[in-house]
């Protein structure tokens, strides 16, 4: 095989989903999760977030870890925008499974380019069914 | 476009066997390994969540796995295939994709 055949193609696009389904700070998971997904922005994938089940504590505002001696980690889902992640979809069914709602999720906007920058909720609200197809549309689905 | 999810947690301990089952996409399979082999005995409270999609959906077992845990076929829901390790790599082979479910 040539050299030019052993060169990796930079134009595929994959369809990367992350699934997060534990809550912050009782495990390393959702730590994890978010890293790998800053690492992945760096490939210029089709990257989204999926948040069900426990998953859903992740995203809950007024994240408050200095009793507990942890790094708060939350502010971070807010810079995904400037990495041109703009796909966190979150289930209705698990928020009213635990009492929430989406008001009680951070606000997490994104600038659109191909808007005239114009400012936009990057958490998607979806049924259970949405989120089903939502996993079934990816090429890639790594799990937190 | 079919998905092979796996899930290797008992739902008597752990909520991702019954989640996977409640995000199943047409044409989707589940294949159950490691503790998550102890889900598929019948009559137990989990069984009518597995009659539920058992109808649309296939199911498979890990054969090494029910073994180790003293699980035999007549002891599963209806419904249910036993693999072995090939029958794994054949089965991630034919889906679109993996998802497993932790």
């Amino acid at each position: 095989m040539s050299m030019d055949e052993q060169t990796i193609d930079t134009e595929v696009v994959k369809k990367f989903l992350y699934v997060n389904r534990k809550a912050p700070y009782g495990t390393i998971y959702a730590l994890e999760s978010l890293e790998v997904v800053l690492i992945s922005a760096a490939f210029d994938q089709d990257v989204s977030l999926a948040f069900l089940d426990d998953g859903v504590y992740q995203l809950v505002d007024g994240q408050d870890t200095k009793a507990i001696g942890m790094k708060n980690f939350s502010p971070t889902y807010r810079a995904l925008g400037d990495y041109e992640i703009t796909k966190l979809f979150v289930e209705k069914e698990s928020l009213d499974e635990r009492g929430l709602t989406e008001d009680d999720l951070m606000e997490i906007m994104y600038e659109d380019e191909d808007d005239d920058w114009a400012e936009k909720p990057s958490i998607r609200i979806v049924s259970r069914t949405e989120m089903a197809a939502v996993m079934a549309d990816q090429d890639v689905v790594l799990s937190f | 476009m079919p998905t092979l999810h796996t899930v290797n947690k008992s739902p008597f301990e752990r909520t991702a066997f019954g989640s996977c089952l409640k995000h199943l996409a047409a044409g989707d399979a589940v294949l159950v390994l490691e503790d998550g082999v102890v889900g598929l005995r019948k009559a137990t409270a989990f069984a009518g969540d597995l009659d539920a999609v058992s109808g649309d959906h296939k199911l498979y077992a890990l054969g090494p796995d029910l073994d180790a845990r003293g699980l035999k076929p007549d002891d599963l829901v209806s419904g249910v295939t036993v693999v072995d390790y090939g029958g794994f790599v054949d089965l991630v082979a034919e889906h679109d994709r993996t998802q497993a479910w932790l």
